[in-house]
């Protein structure tokens, strides 16, 4: 065996030499910054000096053509140095103002989308789904494609109350994390057990371990040592699969997708918050998801109709009140709306605050 | 040599409509790609996506896959209709740490990316969820390859499995004027004191640093991370009155009653008869809300510092969990400084490494044990600025509360308060 090579345990770069240095220079010592328009941001730093961020969105999952595409505008239009945010998005940064349309063009001629800032509903933050996943219940990147295909003018314009953070999840772990509307599977019958491999495969207590509501005990099925479920407590949130494949939770019809709200976690106006349920059962639909991107819509546009300036979509429900959310955007209000969860009786109304 | 291409009708209606499209991007990497390994791997590659498309099921397994001296930061891939597809039927992703702040060179980019046309499938995200570069679709032998190369120039891998993640900053003082402390150290000091736990998965789950340099929390820290770092400052805000009178000028008094002064969840803010604004600052609760609206006329304050979360996590297995405010604020300026805020970590994952039991997350071992419990544990005193508000439930046993009671004046006093 040829030697094999010990590892540099470098860890985190350290990004002071791939950043632009005009921010190296006012490293710290930035006065405010304007928005000239979408896609677009002038920061000023108490020397005078500034920087221009130029904004794109691309697909995300980035090929070699697409990624090398990317530098050469970065070579050619800015100068070289970018910056990539929390959702993807790339930013190009630039200390000349007359680099900035001409940059916009390339990028735009180039099929990205330029966009993304301030109150714009910006690049759905998402997951792997069917093309890398271990544990998918449905597609990631095609979800997210098809609909930002539907949201492109709302990405490129910023007409909205307040930012719109979409984010995906394709399993009920939520990687992709809290948004003001999240779109997330939601499976809706128990696992479907290979008895025959599960005690090859599973390290049983682990997953008797991982249930949250304690529905699994080991069991003898057909001679052989598995797990079984109780149906009657089991929640379907596919907890036990990644541990034991043999539960398959993943159903191409049972496992569908509900939609959550009100996901915010800046600090301004008040405290961070989590998403709220508000639809569910919507079928796993690829490769264009419609049903899901028209319920993302009918939200969007209540929202945009009824919040007042700078209301996040949590802000604008606390404001109006469940009631006319549900009647607003035309979802039925059921049973599942009512937590069961730990913590749950803080969600009930415990006042005569009623609304009309 | 051409290859037998898949057909992916489902798949070639991603192609349409004006995003743009990584099925597109797939394809190029089929059709004109120079190399026939990367071009027969996307062929693949698509017809497993369509068959899920179709079956809508996954057909990825795990394993396990690591480099040479780790045990993680490689998620293994294997495919379960690798017969059919057999040219991606180990599609394997690096996960690789990402310079602190996504701060990118199109020179690194293009070094990364030829690195990646050597031994990858050519398709690579910046970024996953956890803040890794995404390396996405290798075999087995190459993961090691890759990694030799990328390492040499500085790159290392992330975490995966129950260990210390990749970690997480905004990009803060290098662009930003909210920015209230230096977040690419804090990040960097952090997350490179682990790495023995980011690279040797032994901790009792995932553990995830994330640092936002202000209270608009732009990393998600405090609802995504174990140990959210979040710039403030403590004494007053810094207001430009002369820039607050350019503001209303332009868009009316009644704009910035409505959408400042109304919107300030302390009521902290005054505007005035001759249009300048007053500060309450007392009441202040840094929620960045007016500094957002009027960023030319309101800034942060001299005295700067982090308020420090721990615990944030999503819905398994107890439920969501914000952090918890365990440290509300600590100076970060001088070495030491620095130096306190990884011992805070240290003794934070040593505690929970000790305590947690087997795939729990430090916010669930809190829920567990109790705060007052955590706190006791990790050696930091209680503080009212850790809750919304003092206990509802007359529940418990308070036979120590003389000693406690004279703990917190004793403590008063050391403080000069």
């Amino acid at each position: 065996m040829a030697e094999m090579r010990e590892p540099i345990e470098s860890g985190c770069p350290d990004p002071w030499q791939y950043m632009h240095p005009v921010m190296r220079k006012n490293f710290g010592q930035w006065k405010y910054h304007e928005h000239p328009r979408p896609g677009v941001l002038r920061h000023v730093a108490y020397s005078g000096d500034e920087i221009w961020t130029v904004k794109a969105g691309t697909q995300r999952i980035l090929d070699l053509f697409t990624l090398r595409k990317l530098c050469d505008i970065g070579d050619r239009y800015a100068d070289g140095y970018v910056h990539f945010t929390l959702r993807s998005n790339i930013e190009y940064l630039v200390s000349d103002k007359a680099k900035v349309e001409p940059l916009i063009k390339a990028l735009e001629d180039a099929g990205f989308v330029v966009g993304g800032t301030q109150n714009s509903v910006t690049m759905i933050s998402h997951t792997q789904g069917w093309l890398h996943c271990d544990i998918p219940g449905t597609d990631a990147s095609g979800v997210v494609k098809a609909m930002m295909d539907e949201l492109i003018d709302e990405f490129r314009n910023t007409r909205m109350p307040n930012r719109v953070h979409i984010t995906t999840s394709c399993c009920q772990i939520n990687c992709g994390g809290q948004g003001d509307i999240a779109i997330n599977v939601q499976h809706t019958k128990p696992p479907k057990i290979n008895h025959d491999l599960v005690a090859n495969v599973c390290e049983r207590p682990s997953v008797v371990a991982r249930c949250p509501v304690a529905a699994i005990r080991p069991a003898m099925v057909n001679g052989k040592p598995s797990l079984e479920v109780d149906e009657r407590k089991c929640i379907c949130c596919g907890a036990c699969y990644p541990p034991c494949p043999p539960m398959q939770i993943n159903d191409p019809e049972h496992t569908k997708l509900a939609i959550w709200v009100g996901g915010n976690h800046s600090n301004a106006r008040g405290k961070p918050t989590f998403q709220k349920l508000v639809a569910a059962g919507i079928p796993n639909n690829p490769p264009r998801w419609p049903e899901a991107t028209a319920i993302v819509k009918r939200i969007l546009k209540a929202y945009k109709e009824g919040a007042r300036d700078w209301e996040r979509i949590n802000e604008w429900i606390e404001r109006i009140g469940w009631p006319r959310f549900f009647e607003e955007v035309e979802l039925p209000f059921t049973k599942y709306h009512i937590d069961t969860w730990r913590g749950a009786r803080a969600s009930f109304n415990s006042s005569s605050y009623i609304r009309f | 040599m051409a290859i037998d291409k898949h057909q992916t009708p489902m798949l070639d209606q991603l192609e349409t409509g004006p995003w743009p499209s990584f099925i597109s991007g797939i394809k190029r990497l089929r059709d004109q790609h120079p190399d026939a390994r990367i071009n027969a791997m996307a062929n693949d590659l698509l017809g497993q996506l369509e068959h899920s498309y179709e079956t809508r099921k996954g057909y990825w397994k795990g394993g396990t896959v690591s480099v040479y001296g780790y045990g993680g930061g490689i998620i293994p891939r294997f495919s379960e209709v690798g017969k059919a597809f057999p040219a991606s039927k180990e599609f394997h992703t690096l996960r690789v740490q990402p310079p602190a702040g996504n701060h990118y060179t199109t020179a690194i980019l293009r070094q990364l990316a030829d690195s990646w046309e050597k031994y990858g499938s050519g398709l690579i995200t910046f970024h996953g969820q956890t803040g890794n570069i995404m390396f996405i679709g290798a075999d087995t032998p190459s993961t090691q390859h890759f990694f030799d190369e990328i390492n040499e120039y500085g790159f290392d891998l992330g975490g995966a499995g129950p260990c210390v993640r990749t970690a997480m900053s905004c990009i803060g003082s290098a662009r930003c004027e909210m920015s209230c402390t230096n977040e690419l150290k804090a990040h960097r000091m952090l997350v490179n004191n682990f790495v023995d736990d980011v690279h040797r998965p032994a901790l009792p789950y995932k553990f995830k640093f994330k640092v936002s340099g202000c209270p608009n929390d732009c990393q998600n820290a405090i609802e995504r991370s174990d140990f959210a770092v979040i710039g403030t400052w403590r004494d007053d805000m810094k207001v430009d009155q002369a820039e607050v009178k350019n503001y209303i000028a332009e868009k009316g008094r009644q704009y910035y009653i409505d959408n400042v002064i109304t919107r300030c969840p302390t009521k902290a803010l005054t505007l005035n008869d001759d249009d300048t604004l007053t500060v309450n600052n007392r009441d202040c609760v840094r929620c960045m809300h007016c500094l957002n609206v009027m960023p030319k006329a309101l800034h942060p304050g001299d005295d700067k510092g982090v308020t420090i979360l721990i615990g944030g996590k999503r819905t398994l297995k107890i439920g969501d969990l914000m952090g918890t405010v365990i440290v509300p604020f600590k100076k970060l300026e001088t070495e030491e400084d620095y130096q306190s805020l990884v011992e805070l970590a240290e003794t934070i994952i040593d505690f929970w490494a000790e305590n947690g039991l087997e795939h729990e997350r430090c916010g669930e071992m809190i829920e567990r044990i109790g705060l007052a419990t955590f706190l006791e544990g990790i050696g930091i005193d209680p503080d009212p600025n850790m809750l919304n508000h003092p206990r509802q439930s007359s529940y418990i046993r308070m036979d120590g509360w003389e000693q406690a009671a004279e703990e917190w004046f004793a403590r008063r006093a050391e403080a000069g308060r």
